[in-house]
């Protein structure tokens, strides 16, 4: 159990990038897919060449952001689809990932890593690893709420609440988006390289389905905390993606396999998408629904506005 | 201030949907001139505006702002000379953000963004200033978001922040339209004070004549991509709502005439 708390703290990390392009841009990013991967690779092939666990998952911050930018010039510069660009981007990674790793899988087995301090004290799998992993989430979350709060950061959210509006304020909406993928590809890329050092391998499938476990944990979580000011909707992130792992761990438990996960995965997305449409749930429908930052009718009413 | 000089646009050129927008339009606005704009639906009123912030690029033609030769700049590189608002309520505002967040979208314009903090309390004070000035009671609610705002409120608020950040142009677009009679006359009766407060050159279309006669110090008919009817202050002061179809019917008898007679 407390692994799987382990796992859903370091997963959150990629999650908040999801939250960033998914809620904040309204950019629907499958860039993930690869990135995750890529981060992996970059962050393993370097630890196993002696550099410093530390600077080797921020080199992997760094590569996934440069993911972010290429799928950001393709939609923004080459007015390619924001679907499609990022499916290009993951597609043209998973070569790019096997350049990288120079094989399909890469085991980082006597390594110094980031968790190396945790494992030899026998401290993984314990409340301290989850409070220190804790903690890193803690800090991740600041930094966005911070940053969302900056001028720039307001510029980015502008951008994915209304682009024309924020455009005619001047600001260069291509530039926002390609920033905010950046961002989160970046953190998408550390996420993966803490996974590879976490399991003790980098694999070029780990990546397969990553954007709908950060969907799900986005969803979810929101659903549940609610995302009425920023640092609760980041938040939420994080807890969504720790509940999400407990759903998996408990399906295991159930007897399903760990091959059945992806299915599991992409059943919770949909049921958290359909549900908003169950006008019977009412209140709790609206905080789970896609574009569940729009204000109905009901909140109306609570905040008491004239016509 | 706003100089425009033969400006054409014909979108499709060459197709079966030919449409020819703009047929040489000339037209300067002085420093603080406020230009009511009226005409049929199709006669290129929104198409001279968009040109004039940049949503569109003529075929031919330029567009100067005081003095600066606009025409080939992106949108958001003219934001900081040009504001604008438009028909829509929900157009001119974030809906998922607070009052006072957009307050300091709007703040920025033109500025480089960095890594400040958007809303401080120098600022607020300053929204709270500004916003007390639309006698609606929004500086007392900057942190709620603005999709809980009416179409009214969200429409003045939108004025105030197309205005407030030192634009010298300012754009309006049918902005009172989709508002009921009360809320449009209030946001009509703030356009009004904010244009000369800010001394704001301004381009206004509606499609209310009696609105047109009544705000501004000039007014232009559009028609058919061209400019039909241009009347200075004095004119319009004299002009009425019957006077003004008269002139329409005459002059597009005219027009009508002339291609007859050319055939
Ligand atoms: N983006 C566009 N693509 C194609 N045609 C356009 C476009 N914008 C405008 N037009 C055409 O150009 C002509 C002028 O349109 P415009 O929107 O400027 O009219 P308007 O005077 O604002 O009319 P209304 O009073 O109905 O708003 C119309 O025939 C319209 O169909
Ligand atoms: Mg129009």
């Amino acid at each position: 159990m407390i692994t799987a708390v382990e796992l859903g703290l370091i997963y959150a990390i990629m999650a908040l990038g999801v939250y960033l392009t998914f809620r904040i841009l309204d950019f629907p990013d499958l860039t993930v897919d690869g990135s995750f991967t890529t981060g992996a690779a970059v962050a393993s092939i370097s630890i196993i060449n002696g550099v410093n666990p530390f600077l080797a998952t921020a080199f992997a911050f760094f590569i996934g952001a440069a993911a972010g930018v290429i799928t950001g010039l393709l939609h923004t510069k080459g007015k390619i689809d924001g679907l499609l660009a990022g499916i290009l981007t993951m597609i043209a990674l998973y070569s790019i990932n096997l350049r990288i790793m120079g094989k399909a899988n890469l085991p980082l087995l006597g390594e110094t890593t980031v968790l190396t301090f945790l494992r030899e004290n026998r401290l993984l799998g314990t409340w301290v690893s989850v409070g220190l992993m804790f903690l890193g989430c803690l800090v991740a979350v600041a930094v966005i709420v911070w940053f969302l709060r900056t001028d720039v950061g307001l510029a980015m959210r502008a951008t994915g609440d209304n682009e024309e509006m924020i455009r005619s304020l001047g600001v260069n909406t291509d530039n926002q988006k390609i920033l905010g993928l950046a961002l989160s590809n970046g953190l998408v890329g550390i996420s993966g390289a803490v996974i590879a050092q976490f399991q003790g391998f980098a694999d070029i499938g780990m990546g397969i389905g990553v954007i709908l476990i950060g969907l799900a944990s986005v969803i979810v979580g929101q659903a549940i905390f609610g995302q009425k000011f920023i640092w609760i909707a980041a938040l939420a992130v994080v807890f969504g993606s720790v509940a999400y792992r407990l759903v998996i761990q408990l399906s295991l438990q159930a007897g399903l396999e760990v091959n059945d996960m992806k299915l599991i995965s992409a059943v919770l997305v949909v049921i958290a998408l359909l549900l908003p449409q169950w006008k019977g749930l009412g209140k709790f429908a609206n905080r789970i629904s896609i574009r569940s930052k729009s204000i109905t009718t009901e909140d109306k009413k609570e905040v008491g506005v004239d016509a | 201030m706003l100089e425009i000089t033969s400006l054409n646009k014909t979108f499709f050129p060459g197709t079966v949907n030919e449409r020819k927008a703009l047929r040489n339009i000339n037209l300067t606005l002085t420093d603080g001139e406020f230009v009511t704009v009226i005409g049929s639906n199709g006669a290129g009123k929104s198409t001279v505006l968009n040109m004039v912030g940049g949503k569109l690029r003529p075929d031919t033609g330029t567009v100067r702002v005081a003095g600066k030769d606009v025409t080939r700049l992106a949108d958001h590189s003219r934001a900081r000379y040009i504001g604008r608002v438009f028909q829509d309520p929900m157009a001119g505002t974030a809906p998922n953000m607070t009052i006072e967040e957009n307050m300091a979208l709007a703040l920025g314009r033109g500025t480089f963004r960095g890594l400040g903090f958007g809303v401080t309390k120098r600022k607020r004070e300053q929204f709270v200033e500004e916003l007390r000035s639309l006698e609606l009671g929004l500086e007392n609610r900057l942190k709620a978001k603005v999709g809980l705002l009416s179409g009214g409120q969200r429409q003045a608020l939108s004025l105030l922040m197309a205005t407030f950040s030192g634009p010298k142009i300012l754009l309006l677009d049918e902005h009172t339209a989709a508002l009921d009679p009360q809320r449009a006359a209030l946001v009509a009766r703030l356009t009004e004070e904010i244009v000369v407060r800010h001394q704001l050159t301004t381009l206004m279309v509606t499609h209310n004549m009696e609105q047109a006669l009544r705000l501004g110090t000039r007014l232009i008919m559009m028609h058919d991509g061209q400019v039909i009817l241009d009347l200075d202050s004095e004119q319009k002061a004299q002009m009425t709502v019957p006077g003004l179809l008269h002139e329409f019917e005459k002059i597009k008898g005219a027009q009508l005439d002339d291609r007859t007679m050319l055939q």
